[in-house]
This record gives C-alpha cells, structure tokens and sequence, in this order.
C-alpha cells in the first residue's frame, strides 16, 4: 500500500505540462489546452503565518485557488493530489531578487572619484535625458525583463515564487517589476509591470564627476525631487526631460531605497521625510547596531541575510590589526532579523547581497539559531513583502482568488529534516525534490550473477543512507529518488567503519546539514547496480567487481519507522552587547553618561571672562549649563565633587576646522556645490571622536574640503560620544559653508593637468563672481514672485489673472541667497595675499562678507584689510613648506592677525593635530609673544565668536554650556592631559574611566579572537585575518600619514 | 603647466632671497669662552645646576658647576639661569632634499629603482634651504638626511646644520643604509561600484602582500650573501657598485636602519641582525613595544618617528603613541624620537620628545631620545649629543623649558662652538610685516 502511494506521486513528479497557450500566439501542430485543475487533499495547509488548517483542502484551476478549506468536497473533474503528512505553504517573495535583468542592463561600475582624473561636467547619455546620468527614472525593469529558468531554478529550490526585480544602476533607478519564477514566457510571468520605484546612494554605470561624495548624492535626489515638481508646471526653457518626466511618473509606486547601512537608512528616511515620501529601506548588515532610530523610521524594511565569515585570527601578528567592532559584527550579525523581530519592525527577508543565493537556506538557519522565529520568518517572507507592494490580494497567503503559487513540504518548514517537495507557480508544478516516501526498512537483496545467486541485507535508514551487509559490512552507497536507486557496495577494508551518508553536508531539507566525517572513498572494482521501483519491489541490473553482468531484486522484508523530527528548543548563543557607538571604548546600553550635578573645587579656572584666570576657584556644573565659577561655592547634595588641587580648568576645546565624523567630505564634481551639506551625513562611528574628547575637544566645525571654490555647508558638532548623527549636531546653530580658493580648486597637484574652470586664481574670481549674480538675479525672481503672488491672492477678480508660477527652486542658489541675506557664514580656505583680497573685493561689490577665513597662513601680511572687511581668522600654528602657496606662511601669523586687532582661531584639519590645540594654541605665545590667556582664546572662545555661537560656549560664564575641561596641568603646557572632558554637564572622558574601558575592549578582544578560533577549529569556513582599515577624509590639503591603518580620501 | 610652476617658484625664491641671505655661516670658532650660570642638561640624564662650561676651539673643554672663571674676562657670558642643552638631532628627515613636498622639481628624496644601496643623500643636500633656519630656531642643529625610497633607497649622511654647501655640513657621511621594508599587511582594494564609500575587497588586486613580501626580504638577504661574497673574490670580473656601497655593514661602520611598523616586519628584520651580524635600527616602530625585549635581546635600537600620532587601531590606549618611548624605555631599548611630520618639516622635534615626558619618560630621558641616544644610534656620539668634555661644542640656551612649546624659546645656538644666527625668513617675514603694521620700531638695516 505504501508503495502504491508513492507511485502515484512519482507519477505527479513527471506530469509536467504547459498552461494554456496564449491566444494571439500561433500553435505549431496541434493544441493541447488545459485547465491545471487540481485538488490537493488531507494537507496540513498553513494559510498564512498565523492560520494553520489541519487535514485541509486547497483546489485550484488556471493558475487561481478556486477554494481552499477543510471537509471541502472533491469537485469534479479535478485532478486529486493526497497530501497525507504533507504541508502546503504559500511560496515565497523576494523584493530584491536580481532576477530576469540581462547582463546587458548591468553596465560596468563608473570609477569612484578621484581628485586627479579629468572631470566629466557633463552627462555623456544620448537622448532627452536629464542632466546626470546618475538619475535613471527612465529606467523600466519590465521592458528588459527576460525570464532565466536556470536562476529561476535556484530562487525556486528556495521556496520562492514571486520576485521584484530592477535594474540596480543608478542613484535613481526607475521602476521595479513583479514577475513569478515559472519557467514561462515573460508575458505570463509579469504580475505588474511597473510595481516600485527604486534608489540608491549609488551612482552606479555614471561616469559624470557629480556625485562624488555622499553629500553630493543626497543632494541630487533632494534637488531632483524639487525640479520634478516645477517640471509639472510644464516649463518651456526645459523641454521635453524624459527623467524628470518619468521620475513624477514613478512617485505612485512604492518607493524603495537601496540603503545598505545603518546609517544611509536614517539618510535616505530624511530625503524621503522632506518630500513626503515614506521609502521602503534594502538594509545592509549592521541596523541591529541601531535598533531604536530604525523603529523610529517607521517603516518596512528589506533585510539581506549575508553575515560576516569569521576570520583566521590565530596568528595574533594578524588578529592585532582585526578591530573589536569587526569582531562584534560578525558575532551579532546573524541577530539583525531577531533584532528586527524583537522591536517589532517589520520586514521582509531577502536573498539579495548573498555571493550565491544557496547560501540563503543556511543563513536563514543561522538567523533562527539566533532567536527569530519560525512565524516571523514565513510572514517576512510571504505576507509583509506581499503589503509592502500592495499586492497582498494577489500572492503572500493562500486565500480563494490568490494566485497558486504555493510550495508542497514533508513537514513544517525549516526543520532540519524537511524536505521541499514541490514549488507551484501560478497553478503549474515545479518539482524540487523526488518524495521518497518512507523508504527506510529492511530489505532483502538477492543478486544473481554469473556464479549464482547472493544473499544480503539492505538496512534503508533514508533516501540517501542505508547500510549493507552479508556476513559483515560492506562499504556501500545507496540513492533513492522515489523512482530510481543506485547501489555500489565493496568489501570494507579491515578496521574501517563504513559510512554511507551521501546526503552530507548538501542540505537535504530547508536546513543545512554539516557532517565532519570523511567518506571512505569506493574503490573503482565496486560492484554497482541500479535499478527501478515497483511497489514493494526493486529490480535492477547491475556489473559486478570484474565487469561481469548481473541482475538482482530487493523486496521489503520491514517497514522503518518514520522518524519525525523532534523540536528542540535551542538556547540563543552567548554574544557581546551592542554598544553605542559600535566601535571600541562605545557605552553598553544603560551605561551611557548622563549630564550631572559637577562641582570641580579648588582649581585654577581660565573664565575667558572679565575674571581672567581665578586661582583656587570651584565651578558648578548643572542641568547641562555652567551654574556659577568663583571660590567657596557650596556643594549641592548630588554633586559629583571633582577635587580640582593642583589642575586647571578650561572651557572646551572648540576646532574651528575639522574633517572627522562624516561620511563624505569633498564634493569635488563641481565648482559650485553650495547644494551639499555635511549635515546629510555625518558618521558617528568615528573612534576620532573619542580619541579628541581625550584631548579636551568638545566642539568641533566639520567642514567640507576644498576640492572647489564653492564647497558645501559645513555642519558645527557636539563630540557627544554614543549620539547618534542627529544628537552631534549643535542644536540651533546659524549654518555656515566652505569657500577655497588658489591651488587645490585649481586642482594644481593633478599629474594630468586640468580641465575643471576655474584653472587660475583669475578664473576663481570668475566663479565667485558668477555665481553670486546667478544667486542675485534668483533672488529677485522670487522677490518677484512673491510680490506677484500676493497682489494675486489679493486680487478679486482671480479668474481673469494667471496665477503666478513659482520659479525653480534651486538648492546651490538658495544656500547663497542665504549667504547674501547673512542667515549663512562663509569659512573660506585661502592662503596667499592675491587671492585672499581677491575674495574680499568680490565680497564687497556683491554684498557679503567674508566671516572668517581659515588656514589663512598670509592672513599677516593683508591683516589690516581684513579687519576693514570684518573677517575673522582661522589659521595653523606652525604649517608651512607643504606647498607652493604655504610657502611664506610663518608661525607667527596668529599673533600678528591677533596684534592687529583680528579674532584669531588656531585650528586643527587633522584628526591628530586636533588632540594637542591647547598645545598648538601654546605656540602663539611661543612665536610672537602672545599673552597665555589670549592664546588660549584661541582654541575656546575665540572659535566660538567665529562660529557665532559665543553666547553658548566658549567660556565659563554661568549659563553658558556645561562643555568643560578638567586639565592635569598648566592648559598650555606641553605636560597637559585632560582628565575630564564634559559636554553638557556630561563626562564624555574620564580618564580613569578610559583604563577600565580599555580594559574591557581587551577582554573584549581576547573573547572573541578565541570565539573565531573555536569557529576555526570547529571546521567552519573562515577567511584570512582582513585588517580594518579606516577611511579618514581630510581637506586635500596635506599629506599628514595618520598610521598603518588608515587610508586617507577625499 | 611645468612652466607655471617654474615661474611660480623663481618668483618665490627671488622673493625671500634677502631673507635667507643675511643669515651667514658663522665663522671657525678660535680660542675659549664660557658660559655660566645656566641649568646644564648634559644629555644622559645628569642636570647641573648653575654650571658653567668652557668651550675651546670649538670643543667642550670643562664643564660643571665648579670651574673657574677669569674674573673680568670679555670671552664669559652670564645665562641667568637659561637651561642649556646639547645641540638637538633630528633623527630622520628629507631636510635639504625637499623644499616643498607638493612641487616636483623640489623633490630629491626619492629615486627610482628598489634596489639602490649606492644612492647617496648627502650629494643632494641643499645647505641654503629655507627650512634649515627654522629647525635651529628650536634648537635642532644636527639632521640626519634620509633618502625615501620603495625598498632599498641609499644612505643618509648626519649633516650639521650651518654651513656653506654640502661638504662643511658632512658631520658624518653616509653611515646608515635605509631600507623600506613591505607592508607585509593585505590592503583593500577599491573596487566596488562608482561613487560608494564602503571598504574595498580585500585580496581583489595584486596577489598576496605577505608572501610578496616575504619574498623581497629573502632577494634582499641574497643580495647580502652575495655582496658579502664579493669582498674575497679575488678575479672580479666587473665591479659591483652595489656590492660595493655595502661592504661599511659587514665592517660595522654602518648600520642598517630597516623603516618598519609592525611586530611582523620587525621579527623579520631580525634575520638581517642574526644571519649578518649588521648593527640594526628600526625606523618609524610605532609597534616596537609588543617586541620591545626581543629588541633588546638583539641589540637593535629604534627611532621613533612620530610620537605625536594617532593610535594605530581604534582598540589601542588612545595614548598608546605617547606611551610608546617610556615602554621601550622601561626594556632598556635604545631608542630616538624623531618628528618627520611634513607640515611642519621637523621643528616640533622637542615637544614630541616632550609627549613622550608627559607619558612616562623622565625628561631628561626624553631630552636624551633627541640628543645623546639619537648620537649613539647614527654613530656620532663621540663628537656629540652631550655636553660632555671633547665633544664638539654643540649648545642650544632656552630661556624656558626646550621640551614644552609653552616655556621654549631659544636664546642662543652654537655648533662646533660657533655662535649661530638664529635668524629664520619666518622671523624676517615677521620682523617685515610687524614694522608695516608699526607693531614694533624698525630694524636697523631693514
């Protein structure tokens, strides 16, 4: 009886058949059309994540469920499949499948930037395109889409059946298609045509300099956003635009965003906030590090399943430069899904970033392994990807009227020993994998040869697993596909214990399988037979040892029993704290400093107020604001006293130029980028931010480079260590912008010559002066507009007016208009004495100012004009000779600006240099005779002043900013260390608290190392010990080398 | 564009010619004098208070804080107090090969080809760049010159830093063979999509670093064998210069300073101590404290090229550079520290030295890791690096301490006991523009 059964399903396995044709399409030879009506019966259907039916029926007709249901009655005329012990799931979707797009579509990455190479201005794409190839709203997935049974395959093998696919070029990479993965032409396959609208912080094929940078690429999108909208309007001078007409065309659509980092997610969400836009975020690996600020997005997320390897790290020569937080990530990764599950965001999971989708199967495991659950994984992988394009009436359950796509298992998915039998797509059967039914038992063989007959006695435990003996046990493979089986057996060599698991290490059922044990290799004189099963009988052919033919039966003599997989419940593995940030000294959850009551007693305070220099003084720290600075004050009663004997007390460190905690520095794609912000990306995982609040910094201006003469906003920050990007930010800060002038926007140390205008300091005047009419003549325009608006709103007679239209918004002009209207500051990169009045003059004929210009290392020899013009100056304290326009800068620069009555700032541009400003200050004392107070003003106050926040920071005036700095020594002196660095009333560095956090990243480290070896030795894959590097951005302005492990870019 | 830059510099120099002109050499210094009451930081760690020393014909003669001086005499200056040290060494520097690091045609540190043993700094040493005259104003008056290179780049000659051309500044020629070691390190390369910021791949390009390397080590011990093999060949067909220019190793009148970071790269270096018996320093050594005592054990010495940096990796003490000399300090290694940062081409030498103070060195140690230590390790503290009697009178008087930017301030310098010009352009240029501004009354013959 039970072979019966299994007959009848092998029978099913090899029906394959065709839907029904399309009618337009001519048939050659005869028709052969059918309905695909069948009822599947006695199933355990789970209908959705949560709705499971027990000894249910699902019938379904042309590709549709016609009805599904228990104690449904057989209709006529259907084909009845029983589905006795078997489960029936809805199949899966993926929304980032690279399915169907032809290597045609996938054109070569463009170059990543490079400060040298000839720029490209301008869009090289033929046709009535916009004007940057990276935006690709044109693009339409559907019109290229060209089905590929042998990807499909794999995509099937997994349970999927439904998958988007886009083609993955482009910062903007228009519209996404919904196909299923049956093997049938694209027209039946396509369930939508134009089914989402993808983007990415990618510029992809493009080849056109603009964007280079992170900055850049938001920018893009931000202003792509605001011409697609004026391009409604219809505007004449911009004519036919295909992109931008497309790009309004795509905004109905969901709109998903290729983010790929924590980070990018919150980036992309702001873009999307700004218009109105809630983006569907592709995740990459490390949002668990961020759990809070991804709930607080709200929206749904696409998760990838590719995890770290872990690293051979037993060399530890190697294992050194492995970095703690490298480690971390590849123990927490695999607790993304978890994570996700855990703070209730919802998510589909995808197999997209997996170098082959095979490893989707295992990882998802390993994702389980880690806590996320068997529901959360069938809804992530049906329903919530189905709601997220909204054609959850169409597939992601299976539910009367939803198309047939379902998948047939022996048991409940992802248990080690399920089998995925069969994935049905659209009403047609896809057969996975062979049901062999309950194969195991004791049969008898009988093979006859030439010599006679053999008796032996075949233990089937599996498919795949059996074991033979005669008097003892023979050496043997066995396969069974539910129809075919194969036998090779030879005697054992002495002593060796056969194994015969072929299914090793393949995966037989939805989870992986890992076996260590070798196989004995067969020797080639192995007597082989094959054969065919008919019902409780096998009969074959075969060879024996010496080639000579044979032919054998095999009749089941006991039945096995089944075994059903028994659920353990696993205990979630041992794995380190997320810590914020997720870099070494980072805070575990709860253990983040808090602002506090601080009462520093007994020091020397430097007030940088009328007080000057107070010996044995105390200040008062509270509610995040200096509380009072004098001698004697009382001590509240939750003070946390610091005894300030003997140490001196500053205001914090304030670096007027700085280039660390950002994604992206230089917008170098054009001459003018007024349109960028450094805002849009800072990065809070910057260990600089720690190692700087160790030397008193608590303040720092994050500036753009210089790679143009008009650069991008810069971004005042808190060194608030842990925040995230929106926490750094120095809260209601007047906005500033980098200008540069002479050699670098001339791009003067390009091997290759230069082809960007401006190529002299003349032609660096020419951009100023352009583009500040350009701002001038924009903000009449909307002057106008404006008045024309409000004498028509005020019009009674509205309907015989055209209403006014509103002129383009441009986002570099307006970022000048703010400069003219003096709502945004100008810090301006200069060196030498013609350029520098060369900006001041263009500066009063188009009416602004320039605030203050920084590096300035000629500021001494034009200080007088610059007084007149109301600047101040940021400089260097001792740079020189790196260059050719630095070649008359001299450290006593900063103390001619200042003697002639200029603010002087000393600034750092270096992530090194900006841990010893107190010390760099000191050197304006040492050249030029600077008093100690000023010189310290320098790198406090003064700063503050320069960056207008003097009223916030900058001294120790009660009501100012609790930023403070605990020094061990004179603030000067080259002995000074900061004992403790406070933002905000907040110890951000303690230094006694950094040796028990140093000690912790150690601990820390040696865990892990130990955690990688055991992966290691365990058998696992692991790759060689990667170095982590860290990229460091600086101004492209000097070749300061910061160590082994960095590598400096733009 | 070449013409530019031509233009550009002949503009510049023509501009500070006068600057640089009026600071002469200063003449043979002939007969005694003394200097009294000053803080004496001999340089080996000993102070002696309100010492005085006699200089004669340009060496220490006496020092201590009982000689006696000829009452009345014109040849005695009183420093009230000033501490006086040896004249400072800059360890490694392009000093005189570069004059401004972004501008080709002032670049001589560099040539092409890896293996360059007979390549000589010292020929290409500019004694009239402008940059000589700001590292003396803080008290640096010994430089050793290095040549840069890809692999083995030449030899660095110490030069004295007052001199007319190449040949008066010679102090000591040639003594040291530079070798840039390998990375030894995988490197990622950048080629993921256009316009990402994520790392690269690592492996992608390039083979395998480590073994690359390794290999180059191994071609450079060939090229020793047989350059030692060279010296008693007796029919030598054709002369070697190579071969030639690397025989002072094998007769220890060189050293072999190996430019190396990590552990890995030092443990390698080694081979060249065991094998060849060469007198050894590691240069750059920012991780010589996890070998610390195998430098010991094998005698090799280290300069450390720049204190004042950042960690190497984001998991090491935030200090870990500052802390670096006093851990090798502590496994009695010999050691320098040097400052090759090339924004400020040298001249905060003494305040990294005073780091290095901050972080657990006694000062007088850290004073000793710029002056007598830094003598020793380029083979020159028989003449100098201490104020020592018989050295060539090598002095620099700061009214404060030398060490700390706060207090330092040069007063007087002197070398082979001749009294220095302290006179820079950057002091020009100021003392110019003070006097446009009327911020001070003009100079005499300005």
């Amino acid at each position: 009886m039970r072979f019966y059964k299994l007959f009848i399903w092998m029978l099913l396995l090899s029906a394959t058949y065709a839907v029904q044709g399309q009618p337009t399409f001519p048939e050659n030879g005869v028709a052969d059309p059918r309905s695909g009506f069948f009822v599947f019966t006695h199933a355990t259907i789970v209908k959705d994540a949560g709705n499971t039916l027990q000894d249910a029926t699902l019938v379904i007709r042309d590709g549709r469920i016609l009805a599904i249901g228990s104690g449904l009655s057989v209709p006529v005329g259907a084909v009845e499949i029983d589905c006795k012990g078997k489960f029936i799931y809805p199949s899966f979707i993926d929304l980032y499948a690279d399915y169907g797009i032809p290597s045609s579509q996938q054109r070569p990455a463009g170059q990543p930037f490079d400060f040298f190479r000839s720029a490209q201005l301008e869009t090289n794409q033929k046709g009535p395109y916009g004007w940057n190839q990276a935006v690709r709203s044109e693009q339409q997935a559907h019109t290229v889409f060209t089905s590929d049974e042998s990807k499909a395959k794999a995509l099937r093998e997994l349970g999927f059946g439904t998958v988007l696919s886009h083609i993955r070029d482009g910062i903007a990479r228009g519209t996404g298609t919904l196909v299923t993965l049956a093997n049938e032409k694209e027209n039946l396959i396509i369930l939508k045509d134009r089914a989402t609208a993808h983007y990415s912080f990618n510029k992809g094929s493009s080849t056109q300099s603009y964007p280079s940078s992170m900055m850049g690429n938001i920018s893009l999108l931000r202003q792509t956003y605001l011409d697609a909208q004026w391009y409604k309007s219809q505007p004449q001078e911009e004519g036919y635009n295909m992109t931008l007409k497309t790009w309004n065309e795509n905004q109905s659509l969901p709109q998903i965003f290729e983010a790929n980092d924590k980070w990018n997610d919150l980036r992309a969400s702001r873009i999307g906030k700004e218009f109105g836009v809630q983006f569907i975020l592709k995740a990459g690996q490390n949002e668990y590090q961020r759990i809070s600020e991804m709930k607080g997005l709200g929206t749904s997320f696409i998760l990838p399943l590719n995890f770290p390897a872990a690293q051979d790290v037993e060399d530890p020569a190697e294992a050194r430069f492995v970095a703690l937080n490298d480690m971390k990530h590849w123990e927490l990764a695999p607790s993304q899904p978890a994570a996700f599950e855990k703070a209730g965001i919802p998510f589909a999971l995808t197999t997209a970033d997996l170098s082959s989708v095979s490893q989707f199967a295992r990882n998802l495991q390993k994702a389980r392994e880690y806590g996320l659950s068997d529901t959360k994984i069938i809804e992530a992988l049906t329903k919530t990807p189905a709601e997220i394009l909204g054609v959850y009436d169409r597939v992601g359950s299976l539910e009367k009227g939803k198309l047939a796509n379902f998948l047939i298992t022996t048991g409940p998915l992802f248990q080690d020993k399920t089998v995925l039998l069969q994935n049905w797509i659209q009403g047609i059967k896809y057969a996975i994998k062979e049901d062999a039914g309950n194969v195991a038992g004791t049969y008898q063989l009988v093979v006859t040869t030439q010599g006679g007959k053999e008796n032996y006695t075949l233990e089937v435990k599996s498919a795949g697993a059996a074991t033979l003996y005669a008097k003892d046990t023979l050496l043997s493979r066995f396969s069974f596909d539910g129809k075919q089986l194969k036998i090779y057996y030879a005697p054992a060599p002495v002593r060796q214990r056969p194994t015969m698991d072929s299914t090793r290490a393949r995966g037989a059922g939805m989870g992986a399988r890992f076996s260590g044990m070798a196989e004995q290799p067969l020797p080639l004189t192995a007597t082989r037979l094959s054969g065919v099963a008919n019902g409780n009988e096998w009969n074959g052919v075969g060879s024996d040892s010496l080639g000579n033919p044979l032919t054998w039966t095999a009749t089941l003599v006991k039945q096995g029993a089944i075994t059903i997989d028994s659920v353990r419940k696993k205990d979630l593995p041992a794995v380190g704290k997320v810590v914020y940030p997720f870099l070494p000294f980072g805070w575990e959850e709860g253990q983040q400093p808090r602002s506090e009551t601080i009462l520093i007693r007994n020091a020397t305070v430097w007030t940088n107020e009328a007080q000057g220099v107070i010996k044995n003084a105390d200040v008062l720290l509270k509610d995040g604001k200096i509380a009072a600075v004098g001698q004697g004050l009382a001590v509240p009663t939750d003070a946390n006293v610091i005894d300030g004997t003997g140490k001196h007390v500053t205001a914090g460190i304030i670096d007027e130029h700085s280039h660390i905690a950002a994604a992206s520095i230089n917008e170098g794609g054009q001459s003018v980028t007024s349109e960028v912000r450094i805002s849009d990306n800072l990065n809070p995982d910057d260990i600089n931010i720690y190692r700087q609040l160790s030397g008193g910094v608590t303040t720092s201006h994050i500036l753009h480079g210089s790679a143009n003469v008009i650069g991008g906003q810069t971004q005042l920050i808190k060194l608030r260590w842990g925040a995230n990007d929106e926490g750094l930010k120095f809260a209601n800060w007047p906005g500033q912008i980098k200008f540069a002038l002479g050699e670098n926007v001339k791009r003067s140390a390009s091997p290759n010559g230069n082809n960007r205008y401006p190529d002299t300091r003349m032609g660096v005047e020419q951009v100023l002066i352009d583009a500040f009419t350009r701002a001038k003549d924009y903000q009449k325009q909307w002057q106008d507009f404006e008045t024309a608006r409000k004498a028509f709103e005020a019009s009674k007679n509205k309907k015989l007016l055209t209403a006014p239209v509103a002129p383009r918004r441009d986002l570099e002009l307006d970022a000048l208009v703010e400069i003219l209207e003096k709502r945004r500051f100008i810090t301006c990169h200069s060196y030498v004495q013609s350029e520098i009045n060369g900006a001041m003059e263009v500066a009063n004929k188009m009416g602004y100012t320039v605030n203050t210009f920084t590096h300035i290392l000629e500021g001494y020899k034009v200080a007088d004009k610059m007084k007149e013009h109301g600047s101040f100056a940021s400089t260097f304290s001792d740079w020189w000779a790196y260059k050719m326009e630095v070649e008359d800068a001299i450290p006593y620069n900063a103390a001619i600006m200042h003697k002639v009555g200029l603010t002087v700032a000393i600034n750092s541009d270096d992530a090194e240099m900006a841990r010893r400003l107190n010390q760099e200050a000191a050197k304006v004392v040492k050249y030029g005779g600077v008093t100690e107070e000023e010189a310290l003003k320098m790198v406090t106050l003064n700063p503050a002043k320069m960056l207008h926040v003097a009223d916030r920071v900058g001294s120790l005036l009660p009501g100012k900013d609790a930023d403070v700095v605990v020094w061990s020594d004179h603030p000067l002196s080259i002995y000074a260390k900061s004992l403790y660095t406070i933002v905000d009333g907040t110890i951000y560095f303690d230094r006694k608290k950094d040796e028990e956090l140093q000690q912790k990243v150690d601990q820390e480290r040696t865990r892990l190392v130990r955690k990688m070896n055991g992966e290691k030795r365990s058998g696992a894959p692991v790759i060689p010990a990667q170095p982590s590097y860290q990229l460091m951005h600086s101004c492209h302005d000097h070749g300061h080398s910061h160590g082994l492990l960095v590598i400096d870019i733009e | 564009m070449q013409k530019i830059i031509v233009s550009a510099l002949l503009t510049a120099s023509l501009s500070c010619l006068q600057a640089q002109e009026t600071v002469l050499p200063a003449k043979e210094q002939k007969g005694s004098f003394y200097l009294t009451n000053a803080t004496i930081h001999i340089g080996n760690g000993k102070v002696v208070q309100k010492g005085t020393i006699k200089v004669t014909n340009g060496k220490i003669e006496a020092v201590g804080d009982n000689i006696s001086v000829p009452a009345g005499a014109d040849n005695v200056t009183d420093l009230k107090g000033q501490d006086l040290y040896p004249g400072l060494i800059l360890p490694t520097s392009t000093l005189g090969l570069i004059e401004i690091s972004s501008v080709r045609a002032t670049q001589d540190a560099r040539e092409i080809g890896e293996l360059n043993p007979s390549v000589r700094s010292i020929v290409a040493y500019n004694s009239d760049s402008k940059v000589i005259n700001t590292l003396r104003s803080n008290g640096i008056l010994l430089a050793n010159v290095v040549p840069q290179g890809n692999f083995v780049a030449g030899t660095s000659s110490v030069v004295q830093l007052d001199a007319w051309n190449w040949e008066d500044a010679a102090y000591k020629t040639d003594a040291g063979l530079h070798v840039y070691m390998p990375s030894l390190l995988p490197r990622p390369s950048f080629g993921g999509r256009g316009g990402g910021f994520g790392m690269g791949n690592f492996g992608g390009q390039g083979g395998d670093p480590v073994k690359e390397g390794l290999e180059k080590m191994e071609g450079l011990k060939a090229f020793f064998r047989e350059a030692k093999a060279y010296q008693s060949l007796t029919d030598r067909k054709a002369t070697n210069l190579k071969f030639e220019a690397v025989i002072g190793l094998f007769e220890k009148k060189q050293k072999l300073y190996m430019h190396a970071t990590t552990a890995k790269q030092i443990l390698v270096a080694l081979d060249f101590v065991k094998e060849f018996g060469f007198e050894m320093v590691i240069v750059g050594g920012s991780e010589s404290y996890q070998v610390a005592d195998l430098l010991k054990q094998h005698d090799v010495s280290v300069i450390l090229q720049q204190p004042h940096s950042l960690p190497t990796a984001g998991d090491d003490d935030v200090d870990q550079p500052y802390k670096t000399a006093a851990q090798l300090k502590k496994a009695g290694v010999l050691f320098s520290i040097s400052d090759d940062d090339s924004q400020t081409r040298g001249r905060n030498l003494a305040f990294n030295a005073g780091t290095a103070a901050a972080y657990g060195l006694d000062k007088e140690e850290a004073l000793a890791a710029i002056t007598l230590n830094a003598a020793r390790i380029m083979g020159v503290a028989d003449k100098t690096g201490s104020i020592e009697i018989g050295k060539d009178a090598n002095i620099v008087v700061s009214s404060g301490d030398l060490l700390d930017m706060r207090n330092s301030n040069v007063t007087a310098a002197y070398i082979q006991g001749r009294k220095i010009d302290l006179t820079d352009k950057h002091k020009l240029l100021s003392d110019r523009f003070e006097q446009k501004y009327e911020l001070k009354a003009p100079r005499k013959g300005f």
